[in-house]
């Protein structure tokens, strides 16, 4: 009898715990719910009070208003070229550093990888403004070279690789040397294929951290066809405070590529994330 | 002696060519936008400049002076400061729990539960900020239908100055939260199930296990989520700025923080040097933060 109370008592324990979890989860949902349910209401609809939250006519219209009074297509196009290239160069500059600053000794070295790491930790926000100037100085202001300069390098992208090609053993290294293998052949055929998990984490954070950017955009840019994204939603709600379903429908197309990283790389990012730390 | 030395760098110089050939490009592009820029900007600090004046006379630490009196720069700074501080207690304090009630022995659906929590942190700044300003609109924002329910009164939790910075602090708190759990999930796990076993064996109870084990062996992810959420939230820009900029915002000065200052500054007024001495003390900031967390970091090894 005793027994029983206690297993009574436990389930309800059980049960109110899972209800507190299940409330929270929802407040981290719900939002995301709200807005495409938004997205998808007719304009009457959207300022309805009391509001309704399931749209009751479902429509597309919001979506195409998005692709055509603003040039959302042409931000994306911007994202994508600047995401891409960005995250191609980070890969490139950390696993090549990381390889010299972990596998070849030199005069100097430590102080040159200190140094790179220290400032890893220095926000952009920091230094904006000289880099605005230099950039002027350029002359790469509004342009493409401009947008991606300060992204193409990432202290930390070369302080993790340099941690994971550290792990790598000298032994293959020093045996490819001695058969005479280039250090570009080294670099190509054993150390990127080693490191292609770290290569992949790098990658869906570099991609995240570059497509995320916006002070940097906002003081670089400065017409509409250069706004990446981020940019480009920022404006579209400026420029149409109250159209919500219009917004929305933004909101939900910006929000894809994050999405669709989530749900492919699902346990991946979450563990990426407690690895490589919250930088960005 | 000599040949072997010679011996060894002819052995090694195709390394030091392939060292050459790496390290030149990067190390110059890094100069030219993190080096030179972090450098300039502190230099520029000590200047007057409005950008277009080919004057740029040194004024030593008068921009730093002004910016003592300056009302505007010290509504900033204070409310960074709240923002700062009150997200990250919250935030790491709620993390805390949950990861405790997750990490419980036999929890069941805890992964999917931490996945949900993660959601919002893989979201950028700029749609989150977007969206939560559609639920805070004041005549039909869902957030004053929802506090409606439970027999509130309505809010205008963006336009109204006394709420707006705790509005957007509900958000950091909102986006974070699950990042600070995963951790803290992380830290937890870590901890060797024999600690456990030991300290019931001992008869310890929930409050004494939680001060004696698992709050110090927490201490190093604590420590860590603290200082880089200090340094990510003073440096805070684009969800103020979303939240504030159209008819719908926050009144700029009521969420006005350090960086949105300085963008303003800097970027609207051209008051370039003034601008370079507040982005100067945001830098002395940050640094201060990650010594406190190196320092700590010593004393745990």
């Amino acid at each position: 009898m005793r027994l029983e109370t206690k297993r009574v008592f436990g389930m309800t324990k059980e049960l109110l715990i899972h209800i507190f979890l299940i409330l929270i989860a929802i407040t981290m949902i719900f939002p995301f719910f709200w807005m495409f349910c938004t997205a998808l209401k007719p304009s009457t609809e959207v300022l309805s009070w009391p509001p309704v939250i399931l749209p009751q006519h479902p429509t597309l219209e919001n979506f195409i208003a998005v692709f055509t009074k603003w040039p959302f297509a042409r931000f994306f196009f911007n994202s994508i070229l600047i995401t891409s290239v960005a995250t191609f160069c980070i890969l490139l500059t950390s696993s090549a550093a990381g390889y010299v600053f972990a596998k070849i000794k030199f005069f100097g070295r430590d102080l040159i990888f200190y140094i790179i790491l220290a400032t890893a930790i220095i926000p952009i926000q920091s230094y904006l403004i000289m880099l605005y100037l230099i950039i002027v100085k350029f002359q790469w202001i509004n342009t493409y070279q401009g947008i991606l300069a300060p992204l193409i390098i990432m202290s930390f992208g070369i302080f993790f690789l340099r941690q994971n090609i550290y792990a790598i053993p000298d032994e293959s290294i020093d045996a490819a040397r001695i058969d005479g293998a280039s250090e570009f052949f080294i670099y190509f055929r054993i150390i990127l294929p080693m490191t292609g998990s770290a290569l992949a984490a790098l990658g869906i954070y570099a991609f995240s951290v570059t497509w995320a950017q916006f002070i940097w955009p906002l003081v670089v840019v400065n017409t509409k066809e250069m706004y990446t994204t981020e940019l480009g939603l920022a404006m579209f709600q400026k420029r149409f405070t109250v159209e919500y379903g219009a917004i929305s429908a933004a909101t939900a197309v910006c929000m894809v590529p994050a999405l669709i990283m989530f749900i492919v790389f699902r346990r991946g990012i979450v563990r990426g994330v407690t690895l490589t730390g919250i930088k960005g | 002696m000599l040949e072997e030395l010679h011996r060894s760098l002819k052995l090694k110089s195709p390394q030091y060519i392939f060292t050459i050939c790496v390290l030149t490009p990067v190390i110059a592009i890094y100069t030219i936008i993190r080096i030179i820029p972090i450098g300039g900007t502190i230099f520029l600090g000590f200047h007057k400049w409005d950008l277009i004046n080919p004057a740029k006379p040194f004024i030593g630490l008068r921009n730093y002076i002004k910016l003592v009196h300056d009302e505007l720069f010290i509504i900033a700074i204070r409310n960074t400061f709240i923002l700062a501080l009150l997200s990250i207690v919250i935030s790491l304090g709620i993390a805390l729990g949950l990861a405790l009630i997750l990490n419980r022995r036999k929890m069941r659906f805890a992964p999917v539960y931490e996945l949900i929590y993660f959601l919002p942190f893989i979201i950028s700044w700029v749609p989150l900020a977007v969206i939560w300003k559609w639920m805070y609109d004041p005549t039909y924002g869902i957030l004053n239908y929802v506090i409606g329910l439970v027999g509130m009164r309505p809010q205008g939790w963006l336009v109204n100055p006394k709420l707006s910075l705790y509005s957007i602090i509900i958000l950091v708190v909102w986006r974070n939260l699950g990042l600070a759990t995963v951790l803290f999930s992380v830290g937890l796990k870590n901890i060797p199930a024999e600690y456990f076993d030991a300290a019931i064996v001992d008869g310890a109870s929930g409050f004494k296990l939680f001060r004696d084990i698992i709050f110090p062996l927490l201490k190093p992810i604590t420590l860590y989520l603290f200082v880089m959420s200090t340094i990510l939230n003073f440096a805070i820009f684009s969800p103020v700025y979303v939240m504030t900029i159209g008819s719908q915002g926050a009144p700029g000065n009521a969420v006005r923080v350090l960086v949105y200052d300085l963008y303003e500054n800097g970027f609207r007024y051209l008051h370039m040097g003034y601008a370079a001495a507040e982005a100067t003390l945001l830098l002395l900031i940050v640094l201060v933060l990650t010594l406190v967390e190196f320092r700590s970091m010593r004393y745990e090894v």
